[in-house]
This record gives C-alpha cells, structure tokens and sequence, in this order.
C-alpha cells in the first residue's frame, strides 16, 4: 500500500466528489445512479477481474438485496439499516446456493448464472406469491423513504467496494486469486487453495451487489420486480468494466463515467440511437481493445491504479 | 390431456429443434458463443411479415428468400469479425460481448425501421382448421412449422454427414487445429457454418409468429435463453443432438403448461440448470468437455 498511495487517493477523490454533489447539483437521482454503478462495476470487478468468472446474472444478487431489505421492512416492520443487513443476507444466502455454479467455465458458467437470475425474478415476480412478495405488482416502501440519508449510505457502500478492491489489488490473497485466475491448476499446484480462493471472491462479489440493491430500494422506496432484476443492469456492469478494464480500480470508473454519462446525455431521450452507438462500442471494443481503456497505458508498462 | 400435451409438445420440440441448431452449429465448430442469435431470428420474423404485407409472398416462399440472404449475408460476416475475435486470448468469452454489441445493434435499427408494436402473421396462411394426430387436435400452423423444421434439421444432416463440405465441418469441429495442420481451409469451412447457421435462425424466425404468437424487437433475448436451454439439454457442439434437446424441452414446456403453468416460466432456467450441473456434457454427450 505505501508503494501505491494512487490507489488510495483515486477513490477517496471520488468519493469526496459525490459527497459535495448533492450540495452542487440537483438532480440526486441521477448521482444515486452514478454511485450504484460505480458500486456495481467494482463489484463485479472483485469476481470477474480477480477470477475470470463473468456472471451474466450478477442482477441477480442485486435483486436478492432489493427484495431482502423491502420483505424486512413489509413483513418485520424492520428499521433501514436492519433491512440493509436482510438485504445483504438475502444476496450472501442467493450466493450460497449458486456456489454449485463455480464448478463450470467460460461461457457456461456465463449463461447458468444468468438463467439463475431469471429464475429468481421468476419467482419473485409471480403471482402466486403475491401475499408474501407483491409479485409483479411492485412494492411501495414510502414509510423508511429518506433519500439523503440514503445517499450517503450508498457512497458508505460505494467506499465498502473501492477498499475491497484495493485490498485485493495489494493483497497476497488478491495475488493468489489472480495465479487462480491464469492458470487453475498450476495455482493450486503451488499451494493456493483454489476452491476457497474463488469462494471468497464470490460471496464478496454477490455481497456488494447486495447492499447496493437494498439502498435502491431504499433510496427509490417504490419499484417493481422487473426494476430490481432488470436485465440491463446486469448488462451495463459488465460493459463498464470491460470497457474501462478489469482488475484495476481506474478502469470500471471510467467505464461508468463516460459510457453512464453518455447514457444519461442522449440514452434517455433518443434511446434506439444510444442502443445503436453502444452495441457499436462494444463491438469496436472487443475487436480493438480487448483489454479496455486502461491497456492503452499498461500495455506500455505503466501502472495504472 | 396428458397425450395432447405431449404430441404438442413434441411438434414445438422439432420447432425449438431449428430455434436452437443455428447457435448449436456456430458453438459447435467455433467454440464462439453468438448472443445476437435471437435477434437475427427475430429479423427473419420481421423479413416475413415484411414480405407478406409488401409483396404477399406465403411464408414457405419468404422461409426460402431468408434463407438464402441469409447465409450470403453471414459468410461475409464471418471474416469480418470472428477471426479478429478469435486473435483474444479468452475468444469464448469476449464472443458473448461482441455478440451481445451486435444484438444491441440490431434491436436498435429494427425498433428504429419498424416500431416497438408486437407484429403476427395470421394463422390461415399455414392452414385452417384443426389436424388430427394421435387423437389430439393441433393448429395447422403448428404441424406445417413443425414439418418445416424437421425438413431444415435433416437438411443440416445430410449437408453434415452426407457432403464433402459437411464432412470438413465437421474434422473442425472435433479439432481445429489438427484440421489446420491437414490442410482444410478452416476459415472457408467455418464461415459457411455461420452463415448456415444464421439462414437457419432466420427460418426459424419466419415461423415464430405462429409458433410464438408474435414477434417484436426485443425477443432476441428470450429466445436465446430458450436456444440455450434446448442446446444444452441436448449437447452443446453436437447439432444434432439439438433434436432430442428440443423434443424433451417441448414436451417439458407442454406439460408444465398444462399442469403447472403459472410456473412455466421457470422451466427453461431450471432446465438449463440442472443439466449443467448434473451432466455438462449434455445428455448424449461423451465425456470430453472440462466444464
């Protein structure tokens, strides 16, 4: 850590930013957004950057954490923050149970854990289950809505994700995760317990995915199934990370930054062309730069935080 | 009841059979993973719609005219992107990003040419009336589709098993590299798998406002979902696998349907689940894949 005191100063600059922004800008939704993401895109960066491991269905465990904290609050009259530790345990115990999923690869491993997320929004969302989760119908929390405390807890989860990563970026664990990541067996030949390594990045991974989806849900206080477990989050979490790079603390930021920031400018308004122009990024990207952003400076030897 | 569920399900089974052969195919000989296979089956549902609103044209005509644009529309997209792709170290992988870039794409120019309204073909164009099998009474729609897809599968067989070109196809498969080393020209080999393989989607697509009610841009997803599972099921890299992989997925779907159907929505993520769990290697397949 004291040889890189960039990857300390790099998020307590971003996170010092979106505490003053609310002060600055009005529009508070939208910085939620931003932070959500951000949270989101570091997340899946613990799994994917670290293990290699691309779960199509990470929306899964962020639905899990929405619909945790609003049964909590529905059901157990739970006070918020109690509600963020249900939601956080609904994503862990989500995770728990796709733990089987580890044992496939690639594209297989891609594509299970995303009919994983289907299956869990297909169950949320039916009507059958209406007395216990509202099914389709959506729920209403308007009784704990308290958007700027809210805020803050979400930078609060937003610092939680920065340090997991900069923990695994200077880590002798982050580095056995990474040996796991290149080359499975000749890790484990070494003694790095693979199976426990992958573990562990999983459940942190499926955890901050978690929190983040509890304060959506409290931060929006009313939203529907197909809000919690919407495909495009999923979907927009692996771009970022990609486009920007994995495994580096820059490279899902910036991927947030811009491609979220683009979103937010024409997405909304004219959304086909958004569509258009981000299939035609990821397309350019893959078959230029495979590596994201960042390998522009790494593959000339610098360190990039 | 329970037989007519299972006839049903067994002519939707040769109907998935053909939803999920084109990705099975690509997969198959490319070890590339085309997430916009639901899209380009959804533009084949809309060049039928457009060619019968425009021109009148009976689907069997525009199966025909889709299927030959478009295998002349993928050979060259093949060499355009795929061996760029397949240059990354992780090819698998990055296929389902640049895939998913294209899909993105596509849904987008379609929303933007012809709407977001849900488009169908009406039903009395494929026949009218009940057909009587095995005591139960299907659509006509669903029997001709039916037909036509099992005609397309056998087709696949023949080129496979029963031509020069598909006996290549196949040395690729089972090995690309030692196939390189005999000196098959992969590049060609595989380039009119992914075209094929595209035409096939696109025949799929003309028949999925009967055999799906209707069509709009933003189906792609869901049918591959659907095309995953049947492939799965089945094995993946084994076309003809597919078949049976269908069949059972019909037959799955038709009963949940008629027994449990407000859960019928979870059986194509179970499915695919479970069998990847329990036997990645598909049902059919031999022990060969590290999954």
């Amino acid at each position: 850590m004291r040889k890189h005191p960039a990857d300390l100063i790099l998020p307590a600059l971003v996170l010092a930013a979106f505490a003053v922004a609310p002060f600055l800008y009005s529009n508070e939704l939208m910085l939620f957004n931003f932070i959500a993401f951000l949270a989101l895109a570091q997340g899946l960066n613990i799994v994917y950057g670290f293990t290699g491991y691309l779960p199509f269905g990470y929306v899964g465990f962020y639905g899990a954490g929405a619909y945790g904290f609003a049964l909590a609050v529905m059901h157990l009259h739970a006070p918020p923050l109690a509600a963020m530790a249900a939601g956080a345990g609904a994503a862990l115990l989500l995770a728990v149970i796709l733990l089987p999923l580890l044992r496939l690869s690639g594209a297989y491993f891609a594509i299970a854990s995303l009919a994983a997320a289907q299956a869990v929004y297909e169950v949320v969302s039916n009507p059958a289950l209406q007395h216990i989760t509202k099914g389709p119908y959506g729920v209403s929390l308007s009784a704990v809505f308290a958007p700027r405390f809210s805020y803050y807890v979400a930078l609060a989860i937003l610092g939680v994700a920065f340090a997991l990563v900069v923990w695994l970026r200077n880590s002798r664990f982050g580095l056995a995760l990474q040996a796991i990541r290149e080359d499975p067996v000749s890790a484990g030949m070494a003694g790095v317990s693979v199976v426990r390594g992958r573990t562990v990045a999983w459940l942190l991974s499926a955890l901050v995915a978690g929190l983040v989806g509890a304060v959506f849900a409290w931060h929006i206080s009313v939203f529907y199934p197909d809000t919690a477990f919407d495909l495009g989050v999923s979907i927009f979490s692996v771009v970022f990370v990609l486009f920007g790079g994995a495994t580096t603390l820059t490279g899902p930021l910036l991927g947030v930054l811009i491609l979220y920031g683009v979103y937010n400018a024409i997405g909304i308004t004219v959304p086909q062309y958004f569509q258009f122009i981000y299939g035609a990024l990821i397309v350019g990207l893959v078959l230029f730069l495979p590596n994201g952003l960042v390998s522009l400076l790494t593959a000339r030897g610098l360190r990039v935080p | 009841m329970l037989i007519g569920a299972v006839v049903a399900g067994v002519v939707f089974g040769l109907y998935f059979a053909l939803v999920g052969l084109g990705l099975n195919l690509v997969f198959g000989v490319m070890r590339i993973v085309n997430l916009a296979h639901g899209d380009v089956l959804m533009l084949g549902g809309y060049a039928a719609w457009w060619l019968l609103s425009a021109f009148g044209l009976h689907p069997l005509v525009a199966a025909v005219l889709v299927l030959g644009v478009f295998i002349a529309v993928g050979y060259p997209l093949y060499y355009l992107v795929v061996p760029q792709l397949q240059r990354a170290r992780d090819s698998e992988m990055l296929s389902l990003i640049l895939f998913f870039g294209l899909s993105q794409m596509i849904e987008a120019v379609t929303t933007i040419a012809v709407g977001t309204t849900e488009r169908s073909l009406p039903g009395r164009m494929l026949g009218i009336g009940p057909f009587i099998l095995l005591g139960a009474r299907l659509p006509k729609p669903w029997v001709f589709s039916g037909v036509v897809s099992a005609v397309a599968v056998a087709g696949v067989y023949l080129y496979l098993y029963r031509t020069r070109l598909g006996m290549l196809t196949r040395a690729v498969m089972v090995s690309r590299d030692e196939a390189l080393a005999t000196g098959i020209d992969v590049h060609r080999v595989s380039a009119l798998a992914f075209g094929i393989a595209l035409g096939l989607a696109g025949v799929a697509g003309v028949f999925a406002p009967f055999m799906l009610g209707s069509i709009t841009p933003a189906m792609g997803p869901d049918i591959n979902l659907t095309a995953f599972a049947v492939i799965v099921v089945g094995t993946l890299g084994n076309p003809l696998g597919t078949v049976a992989g269908g069949v059972i997925y019909g037959v799955a779907l038709m009963l949940m349907q008629t027994y449990y159907s407000s859960w019928a929505n979870l059986l194509p993520n179970l499915l695919l689940i479970a069998v990847l769990l329990v036997r990645p290697e598909g049902l059919f397949g031999r022990k060969t894949r590290r999954a």
